[in-house]
């Protein structure tokens, strides 16, 4: 299965831009479908980001994330084909993980 | 490439009661070692947090003080959103040592929206995608070098959307 999670990593030297799009439906529990039954909760609890095994940026999200959630954050001490390692755990318990070679 | 699914207008309604059922379910379920790595570099997951009602009372869960508005918290969000599903707010701050940002929206059925852990070396300024459910005040709280303060604005939404 294609992954769940896009990333572009950009470093201009000093700085690591990343930003993060992932799929996922983020219903947060309070939304009826059609039939006017509760969309039951289903959304990522947290999200965290390594670069060189240590943790560089640790989301933790409610059901007030919107849906394919979007995240942009910055980070030093990473160089031009470091790997980034991108994972995400919902609160059904699945999990998605990725690795990005910054550019 | 983000599409909003608009076919239900139904789902656009919400259920004040019932909040607690966003229990996250589940959560117990998880295999121990499933994600060692996530484990070892997050801190837990703070539920208590996400089911609060109010802005003081994320405040008291989450940090056990008070916050402080400060003019150094820079948040940026529209003035009107037009989608209440997808609204872009980031913040950033010329404050030093920050270890983490929250996102409040004070008129949503659980007002925390999301955490992140700053660890040192990450820059304060984060961007993200949140919902809405209807008009209200958005804060943003900044935890540096172990004080709180925040920024908040009115965002106006035309067309509710705590879903998809």
């Amino acid at each position: 299965m294609a992954s769940t999670i896009r990333v572009r990593a950009s470093s201009n030297g000093d700085i690591t831009e990343v930003q993060a799009l992932i799929q996922h439906p983020m219903d947060s529990g309070f939304v009826k479908n059609a039939k006017g039954e509760t969309i039951p909760p289903h959304f990522i609890q947290q999200l965290t980001f390594e670069h060189d095994g240590k943790n560089v940026f640790a989301a933790d999200w409610g059901g007030g994330i919107s849906k394919d959630p979007y995240v942009k954050f910055a980070f030093k001490g990473a160089k031009k084909g470091d790997e980034l390692k991108i994972s995400w755990v919902d609160n059904k318990g699945a999990t998605d993980t990725t690795t990005a070679k910054i550019q | 490439m983000n599409k909003i699914d608009v076919g239900f207008s139904a789902t656009r309604r919400l259920i004040l009661q019932g909040a607690g059922a966003v229990a996250l379910i589940g959560l117990g379920n998880l295999p121990f070692g499933l994600t060692p790595a996530l484990a070892a570099a997050n801190d837990k997951y703070p539920e208590e947090a996400f089911k609060q009602k109010s802005d003081a009372d994320v405040i008291k869960t989450l940090y056990g003080k008070t916050a402080e508005p400060s003019d150094k918290v820079k948040m940026d969000a529209p003035e009107i959103a037009e989608n209440g599903a997808v609204v872009p707010i980031s913040v950033s701050t010329t404050l030093a040592d920050v270890t983490s940002v929250a996102f409040l929206v004070s008129e949503n059925p659980n007002v925390l929206i999301a955490k992140y852990n700053i660890p040192a070396g990450t820059l304060p300024s984060v961007a993200n995608r949140i919902k809405m459910a209807k008009t209200s005040n958005v804060t943003v709280l900044v935890e540096a070098g172990g004080k709180l303060y925040s920024a908040s604005k009115e965002v106006k939404v035309t067309v509710g959307g705590c879903g998809g």
